[in-house]
């Protein structure tokens, strides 16, 4: 059931990388889209493409932390008194995000929408780099088990965190260019089109530039994952550049739709390959999965609860995008 | 890197006050969006039921306006949960360490509500404009659901804190089996979730009327803001004297169940009969109470009637001094159960006013002073909520896990937490002062008669980019 449990939290965290990663994606190009008046045509079609299902998003990560602390709270426990810095950060940035996201729609003065704008760009690069260097203190094994902190700070400043922040920030910008793509083909908008083809290639170049010295680092600093990621997850690691490379080539054929599932996939394959490389530990190399794991009906519980979203909100989700592509009634069509 | 450690050492403060500060902090402030959350959606419902039924103009308007206003409060109260539940880990680390096994589960049910939640609201939001009337309806009843269910589950997590079971302990005080049903149906739920559900009720309704009964008073008595008025208020009213029995009843199982924080609440040092009830008043360092004002007898017979002021209350005296309240926390329960009580009982009268008036005249009242007070009644209300979940947080202290854990064991051991205690308040701030403008920007423009569209709320469906606009002349 722990096993069951894990494969739940890396599902959830990738769904939260692929639809919320494109929104903190679309923060990162309103943030360099350039003055107001330069901006203003990309930046409408980041308002326009930051979709209704914004706070939906949101709630992947919610439950991403609920799991964690109801399947692994030891792990938890470890993770949060030694990243105390990151996830602060983490927690102001989407407090800063969410309530200007809130705002900004709210607000027609352009010198306020600039000011939030500004703060919703900037928070939105923050956060998903903490994440990464989160997701790099696990990984090279600086976060103690038994509910320990580590260090507060190298925990987090350190190579293989930075590699993890800067592909995070990397891969949202990605995802976020290949579905602004997708949006502008949608409205017939070829200028934005090609504007956003092109940042696209330059991230996913950026990309493929950070995870390829991400090797090279990850020899030196997370020997158990370096190894896992060359032998067990390695198929993951060729599918995500097969993926990467797939969609660059599927952009520049103007095949918008392939471009956008391979994104999907180049991201996904990464977290799925840090997952299977990190495997059998939680917290490599001093706490299992197993023996992180709550009791078997904390774990049976959690399983369920994701199987009755499954059931349950899929479905509602499903129905929501279906409605936000679909047009008003045709007497409200004005 | 030991430039930093160094600043580290002289940055470093006592950890465990700073979390609290920043726990209660965040949580009074989260609260306020609370009611509105769960509640606003029925009453909107209830507009929108109306404008299809009777074809009533007024009443479509205000469910479209209100389903706006919502969508802002519930944008915001999300960002707000969300950082509840970073502070469980980044605050309170050991609690979830130990615990989160038991206490993660009524919050992984939350997660569903929340999620449901936050789908409907945008479906609702979005269907205005592209889905048939009743259909639309329809999409948002399951946020009325969802927000009861939330609540329910969020309020199971906070009732296992004062009520804790569902679990087998080894040796070593660690969890090795537990049982979902009881952690989440523990025998405080039904009387804590019940008493806030009804409180999110009542504060929810007294915080939209009052902002009519405000433009009432202001002269604004056309039928829109007369409907405006009288759905939550109605609502409200209801809320009130269904909350004195579910107070009451919540009051007596304290009584029997947690007889300390009872204790606290009636500001009792020594166990003994015919207590009386004090308001005001405080517990001096003797341990005597001085000022307020007694009414011989009653605390005792409130407690059982069947008794009456034979009733033995147990005194604080009967727990030792480390497992209880310290004085200056008993006398901060013992006043906010007083401000609690003391503001329910004034909205229980504005209440019955509204209903006498109501089968005397069938009209609701229409003297000023009348709506004077429901202009305060919002306020009033959320006081209320605020003091009430100070009864029961600081009333359940030292402990976190009660009789298993005390709070200063749970703390993070980051020594910077006041740092982020005073980044999140002067945020908060900012985010407050700016809710407030934003919502009042908004119903100027309403106003105005400048209708706002629905791309211009979160969760609204998209407007087009003035690019494609520009090229539609083209392509017609």
């Amino acid at each position: 059931m722990d096993d069951a449990v894990a494969v739940v939290l890396f599902v959830v965290v990738t769904a939260y990388a692929v639809f919320g990663g494109a929104d903190f994606g679309a923060g990162f190009w309103d943030l360099v889209a350039g003055g107001t008046e330069r901006g203003a045509r990309p930046r409408a079609l980041i308002d326009h493409s930051i979709g209704p299902v914004w706070e939906a998003n949101h709630v992947w990560l919610v439950f991403a932390l609920v799991v964690l602390w109801t399947g692994f709270p030891e792990a938890f426990a470890s993770i949060t008194l030694t990243l105390f810095v990151p996830l602060t950060l983490v927690a102001l940035g989407i407090v800063l995000r969410g309530s200007s996201f809130a705002f900004r729609k709210s607000l027609f003065r352009t010198s306020e929408r600039r000011v939030f704008g500004a703060v919703f760009a900037l928070s939105s690069v923050i956060v998903p780099y903490c994440m990464g260097a989160v997701a790099g203190a696990i990984a090279s094994g600086r976060v103690p088990a038994g509910g320990r902190a580590g260090d507060p700070w190298s925990s987090w400043v350190n190579p293989t965190s930075i590699v993890g922040g800067l592909l995070a920030v990397a891969s949202v910008a990605f995802l976020a260019a290949v579905y602004l793509v997708w949006d502008a083909r949608r409205l017939e908008d070829g200028l934005m089109v090609e504007y956003f083809r092109r940042r696209a290639i330059a991230a996913a170049v950026v990309a493929g530039v950070v995870a390829f010295v991400g090797i090279f680092v990850l020899r030196a600093d997370s020997r158990y994952v370096f190894d896992g990621f060359t032998s067990r997850a390695l198929p993951l690691v060729v599918l995500s550049a097969v993926c990467g490379v797939g969609s660059l080539v599927l952009l520049a054929r103007r095949a918008n739709r392939g471009a956008r599932v391979a994104a999907i996939g180049a991201v996904a394959a990464v977290i799925w390959g840090w997952g299977v490389a990190q495997w059998p530990y939680i917290l490599p190399t001093s706490l299992k999965v197993s023996a992180a794991a709550a009791p078997s009906a904390s774990l049976t519980m959690l399983v369920a609860v994701f199987g009755v979203a499954a059931v349950i909100i899929l479905p509602s989700l499903a129905r929501l995008y279906v409605l936000d592509q679909r047009d008003l009634l045709p007497e409200e069509g004005t | 890197m030991s430039l930093l450690a160094a600043g580290g050492g002289i940055l470093a403060v006592d950890p465990v006050p700073w979390a609290r500060a920043q726990m209660a902090f965040t949580l009074a402030c989260h609260i306020i969006l609370v009611p509105l959350g769960v509640s606003w959606a029925s009453m909107a419902l209830i507009a929108n039921w109306r404008a299809i039924r009777r074809d009533d103009a007024d009443a479509l308007l205000l469910a479209q306006r209100w389903s706006k206003y919502m969508a802002v409060t519930f944008a915001v109260g999300a960002v707000t949960g969300t950082v509840l539940t970073f502070e469980f880990g980044l605050l309170w680390p050991k609690f979830m360490g130990q615990w989160g096994a038991a206490f993660g589960i009524p919050f992984s049910i939350e997660g569903l509500f929340f999620f449901t939640e936050a789908i409907f609201i945008a479906l609702y939001i979005f269907g205005w404009k592209r889905l048939r009337p009743w259909p639309h309806f329809w999409t948002g009843v399951p946020i009325v659901l969802a927000g009861i269910g939330g609540t329910l589950s969020v309020v199971a997590a906070n009732a296992w804190m004062n009520e804790p079971q569902g679990f087998t302990l080894n040796s070593n005080g660690d969890i090795v089996d537990v049982d979902p049903l009881k952690v989440i149906f523990n025998e405080a739920w039904p009387y804590e979730a019940s008493h806030m559900l009804v409180a999110a009720y009542l504060a929810g309704g007294f915080m939209i009327a009052s902002v009519y009964a405000v433009g009432m008073l202001r002269g604004r008595t056309d039928r829109y803001h007369r409907l405006g008025f009288l759905i939550p208020f109605t609502v409200a009213a209801v809320a009130t004297p269904l909350q004195m029995a579910v107070g009451d009843t919540l009051a007596r199982w304290t009584f029997n169940n947690e007889p300390t924080k009872f204790a606290a609440i009636e500001l009792v040092p020594e166990t003994s009969s015919d207590v009386p009830e004090t308001l005001l008043g405080r517990l001096n360092s003797d341990g005597d109470v001085e000022g307020g004002i007694a009414i011989p007898g009653l605390a005792s017979w409130l407690s059982d009637p069947g008794d009456g002021t034979a009733t033995v209350v147990q005194g604080l005296d009967a727990t030792p001094a480390d497992e209880r309240p310290t004085l200056r926390e008993v006398n901060t329960v013992h006043l906010a159960w007083d401000v609690m009580v003391g503001l329910g009982t004034l909205l229980f009268l504005l209440s019955a006013w509204y209903w006498l008036v109501w089968i005397f005249r069938r009209d609701m009242p229409r003297s000023r002073l009348f709506l004077r007070f429901a202009s305060v009644a919002g306020v009033a209300a959320v006081l209320a909520i605020e003091a009430g979940w100070t009864v029961t947080e600081v009333g359940r202290q030292p402990w976190i896990v009660h009789g298993h854990m005390k709070v200063e064991d749970a703390a993070t051991t980051n020594g910077g937490v006041w740092v982020t205690f005073i980044v999140v308040a002067l945020l908060y701030l900012a985010l407050a002062t700016t809710l407030v403008l934003v919502l009042r920007s908004m119903s100027r423009r309403f106003r105005a008669q400048a209708e706002t569209a629905d791309s211009d709320v979160p969760y609204g469906p998209r407007e087009l980019p003035p690019s494609a606009k520009e090229r539609e002349p083209v392509g017609g």
